[in-house]
């Protein structure tokens, strides 16, 4: 059963460098931590539990890396209107999201096109990436191949 | 421990097949919060020209992280998972990971060094489908924390 309507890839031409694709905020808490963890097999203790964490020379648990770039990506995923438009996705992992144990925290994300290419018919889109105000994300780009 | 840096250049013939599980995606996508119908339905996948649901790009971390487990797992690394941190990622796509696709890596140890105390280690991982169909290409350095950062 069908019962969303399956978005169609956006349409390359009149897309121009500096353009804004939009802005979203992530909301991360323990249990999405645990989620992704169990989804993604990556089950080190750092992403759910405090001692562990602080062992680890952290102030708290943390988010894992691919879970903010992961989640970050359906920005440009949403804007693309296809999942499989992705040709490339890269980033630089410069701070943690540290998750506290009750509570949430939000993350923003805001895109802007950086480089037009009419050969592939791609756009390369770079993300912002801040928690807190400081920078999680460096150099987070995604290529995307257009209608 | 600093990691061994004579595994450096090291090419891990694949130890088995990843397969591509559909619940395994819905739950993935879940846990990223995407809802594209792609992920979840797989009737929509199918009306985009899939055979099953399609994976969210980045669920190819996990199939090169499993991959990867041979090389870090090797007590002669020197490794300490409790002082890795994600550094850097980039995946370059073939096509999408489909629920159902069988899929074998290869894992190229392209780098280790010392920097400051801590080790980096930059490792490339190559998913093709048993048919020889190429996925996805990941390259991935991570950060082994020394004792005194």
């Amino acid at each position: 059963m069908t019962e969303n309507t399956v978005p169609g890839r956006r349409v390359f031409e009149g897309i121009g460098v500096g353009e804004q694709i939009g802005a979203t905020t992530l909301v991360f808490d323990r249990a999405r931590l645990v989620a992704y963890a169990a989804a993604s097999g990556d089950r080190n203790p750092i992403h759910w539990s405090d001692p562990a964490a602080r062992a680890a020379g952290l102030p708290d648990v943390i988010a894992h890396g691919m879970l903010t770039m992961g989640a970050a990506l359906d920005l440009v995923v949403g804007w693309a209107g296809d999942p499989s438009a992705v040709r490339e996705y890269g980033t630089k992992f410069v701070a943690p999201v540290v998750v506290p144990a009750t509570g949430q925290v939000e993350v923003e994300v805001a895109g802007v096109v950086r480089k037009v290419d009419e050969a592939s018919r791609t756009v390369t889109v770079e993300l912002a990436v801040t928690h807190d105000g400081a920078k999680v994300l460096s150099r987070a780009l995604a290529t995307v191949e257009l209608r | 421990m600093p990691v061994n840096t004579s595994f450096e250049g090291r090419v891990l013939e694949p130890a088995g097949t990843f397969v591509v599980g559909r619940e395994n995606v819905r739950d993935f996508a879940r846990a990223l919060g995407t809802s594209d119908p792609r992920h979840h339905d797989v009737e929509a996948a199918r009306a985009a020209g899939y055979a099953d649901l399609v994976a969210p790009p980045t669920y190819a971390a996990q199939i090169s992280m499993n991959a990867e487990k041979v090389f870090f797992d090797d007590p002669g690394t020197g490794v300490d998972w409790g002082r890795v941190v994600h550094g850097e990622q980039k995946f370059v796509y073939d096509h999408p990971l489909v629920a159902g696709d069988e899929i074998l890596t290869t894992v190229h140890v392209d780098r280790i060094r010392e920097v400051g105390g801590n080790s980096l280690v930059t490792t490339r991982c190559v998913l093709t489908t048993v048919d020889g169909a190429p996925r996805c290409r990941s390259v991935s350095s991570i950060v082994v924390r020394g004792e005194q950062s």
